[in-house]
């Protein structure tokens, strides 16, 4: 609590592009609204005059992917009465979870001239594979307005209203024609949590999945619909949610040679 | 001797994780740094074996603050790949409109919520409020039509969805771009303000003389492609970038520097592209340039806060231009067929030049990626003028001249996220 008594919050960042954390800043109007109600007390990327903490409520972006930074998310719990993580990589590892199916010295080596002097971890995970979370906002990148609902239900000690349902039922009730059904587009809108409005088969394109598994998905049903080849369907999988469970598995039932080497069939 | 450290371990209002890192003996400036921290998160590795299709979604997720730089760089990469270069008529047009939006949204964010409080004395955007309410709000407003603006044409404000090789999805109506001529024009005006109130601002002597490399795109501004020039006679087509640049990975940073070679430290992004084609704004830019009292160049790094005025003017009338001439294309993209081949694209982020360059399968897998980013494009120029600011400034306290160290960094809006394959400040005296 701030001296005036307004609650305070802070935001952090790990492995990120910071797009979630610019959704505060881009609540523009509405931000100026929220600093009356409290105090940003910590918000390296918008301020150079950081408040110590305790802080009641922390914003988290980006996943943890260096020693260093799972150290400093320990940290940042031990100092924030309520933890929200907010994106695909604070939640799910994010894109850069790619690593997590491949080697990652050997993308270091990719990458950079000298992988001697990189520091990384060999997997990228969520927020909650370091410490207790209090609420998972999902979205590569956040709705912003599913943000400001989050940030108020903190303020007002009441459960968020963020539906955990299929891009689907957004698609109905925004009145769009399925992509999937009228013009045999890949979709995984049937799997994938809402939050987006269903935004990408309102532009003519199936969606890709930017908010990660839905409750209960049932995603060896929708491969089978799909007509995409296994190649397609690891792909498809294997974005910026890949390393969130259901995802995940979905990806490695459609891989050739899953992770740990499966040698291929006899031919007979 | 006594030794003198300047530093800063969290550098603020930038977009990233960097620091910075001076020492001092006696007068003597032995060590100047802008570390870059950010987590590696090996985007080119994890590319290899993706299919071509896929990069304006991945490579958007670089960076936040300027995924359309990425989605037009990358898909024009590809589509030279495939040989197909989408020059003109009205495809090309609407990529330059949603960059307009991208331009809008990202150089009033730097302006004035992240530049602005350097000069007026305050820590941030929200503070400067209390005091300057109504610059503030116009700033939101100018902020809200680059993202609606974004919205329009690629369906959100942060990693647009409308995107592909060949074009987009779907091509927005006249109704659709008409919404935006409104929320523009008073964009248009807060964008003329902006410029005026900058040129105002109290600024420190500082002139630098790196090599300035923009975009040149006929007797257009550059925005969305173009060749490479620089005002030391470089004068190349995309594909030859990695003959006259070089990337070099120190050990201070989990960014890669890049130089010219044979001649070393360059700069692009405002004040490169303004340099070089300031002749080339349309008419409204031009005169408030002159009306601000800029000349044909500017060479002061903390005056980029009037040149970013400039193209604001630049975008939201190029925007207005752009929808009142738009007819939506035939067919919202054009089909492109892989071929095994090696293509190349650049674009201006806001923050500089961004080159991308993929060897793709006769499939469309991706066999090798390569993408530099302006951040470590400009590192080296960025610790020039370190260097620059603290030779002149040394007699300040330490505090002070932390102070003024940070603000000669936040002059050039890096993009730590987008670096790393990219920053710390520390000024060590002795």
């Amino acid at each position: 609590m701030a001296a005036d008594g307004k609650p305070t919050l802070a935001v952090w960042k790990f492995a990120s592009c910071d797009g979630c954390q610019l959704g505060v800043l881009s609540l523009e109007h509405e931000l100026l609204t929220l600093a009356d109600r409290l105090e940003i007390a910590y918000f390296i990327e918008a301020s150079s005059a950081p408040v110590e903490g305790p802080y009641d409520v922390s914003l988290v972006e980006g996943s943890i992917t260096t020693p260093h930074d799972a150290e400093r998310i320990r940290e940042v719990r031990a100092s924030s009465r309520s933890l929200i993580t907010i994106g695909a990589c604070a939640t799910a590892g994010g894109i850069q979870a790619l690593r997590n199916f491949g080697d990652v010295e050997e993308f270091a080596r990719i990458v950079y001239a000298s992988p001697d002097y990189i520091s990384t971890l060999s997997t990228s995970t969520p927020i909650s594979a370091h410490v207790t979370v209090d609420f998972e906002l999902h979205g590569c990148p956040i709705n912003k307005w599913q943000l400001l609902e989050v940030i108020s239900a903190h303020l007002n000690r009441r459960r968020p209203r963020i539906r955990s349902h299929s891009v689907c039922v957004e698609c109905k009730r925004r009145g769009t024609v399925c992509v999937m059904v009228a013009h045999g587009t890949a979709c995984l809108g049937p799997v994938t949590h809402a939050g987006c409005g269903a935004l990408c088969p309102a532009y003519d394109r199936g969606c890709y999945g930017c908010y990660g598994p839905k409750e209960t998905p049932n995603t060896a049903s929708l491969d089978s619909w799909s007509g995409l080849e296994d190649r397609d369907l690891v792909r498809i999988y294997r974005t910026f949610n890949a390393a969130d469970g259901p995802f995940r598995r979905a990806s490695e039932a459609h891989e050739a040679t899953p992770r740990g080497g499966r040698d291929p069939l006899p031919t007979p | 001797m006594s030794t003198r450290t300047i530093r800063t371990d969290y550098l603020a209002r930038v977009e990233g994780e960097g620091a910075m890192y001076v020492r001092l003996e006696g007068r003597e400036v032995r060590d100047v740094k802008l570390r870059i921290y950010e987590p590696p998160r090996f985007f080119e590795a994890f590319l290899r074996g993706r299919a071509f299709t896929e990069v304006p979604d991945i490579t958007a997720r670089i960076c936040g603050i300027c995924p359309v730089a990425y989605q037009t760089s990358s898909v024009r990469a590809m589509e030279d790949a495939c040989g197909i270069a989408i020059d003109e008529g009205p495809i090309r047009d609407l990529r330059r409109l949603l960059y307009c939006g991208e331009w809008i949204e990202s150089h009033s964010l730097h302006v004035y919520m992240l530049h602005a409080p350097d000069f007026l004395g305050y820590a941030n955007v929200v503070e400067m409020a209390r005091d300057h309410g109504e610059i503030v709000k116009q700033a939101l407003q100018l902020h809200k039509a680059g993202d609606s603006l974004m919205a329009v044409v690629g369906g959100r404000e942060v990693h647009p969805i409308n995107v592909r090789v060949g074009g987009f999805y779907r091509a927005p109506s006249r109704r659709e771009l008409q919404t935006m001529v409104e929320p523009l024009e008073r964009a248009r005006e807060t964008a003329l303000a902006t410029v005026r109130w900058a040129a105002g601002l109290p600024f420190p002597e500082v002139a630098l003389d790196p090599e300035y490399v923009a975009l040149a795109d006929g007797d257009q501004y550059p925005i969305d492609l173009g060749r490479i020039v620089s005002d030391r006679g470089l004068d190349i087509a995309p594909a030859q970038f990695g003959e006259h640049f070089v990337e070099e990975h120190v050990e201070h940073s989990t960014a890669l520097h890049s130089r010219v070679r044979e001649r070393g430290t360059y700069l692009t992004g405002p004040l490169a592209r303004y340099n070089l084609a300031s002749q080339r704004l349309r008419p409204l830019a031009r005169d408030a340039a002159r009306d601000a009292g800029l000349g044909e160049t500017c060479r002061n790094p903390f005056q980029s806060i009037i040149v970013r005025g400039v193209e604001l003017v630049q975008a939201t009338d190029e925007a207005l231009a752009l929808i009142e001439n738009y007819e939506p294309p035939d067919s919202p993209a054009i089909a492109v067929e892989p071929r095994r081949a090696v293509g190349h694209g650049t674009s201006e982020a806001p923050r500089g030049m961004l080159y991308h360059r993929y060897e793709i399968d006769d499939d469309g897998t991706i066999l090798d990626a390569w993408i530099v980013p302006p951040t470590s494009q400009n590192q080296r120029a960025i610790e020039e003028d370190l260097r620059a600011v603290v030779e002149r400034y040394m007699d300040l306290p330490d505090d002070e001249l932390t102070i003024r160290c940070e603000q000669a960094i936040r002059n050039h809006d890096p993009c730590i996220s987008c670096s790393t394959h990219f920053l710390e400040l520390t000024v060590e005296r002795g």
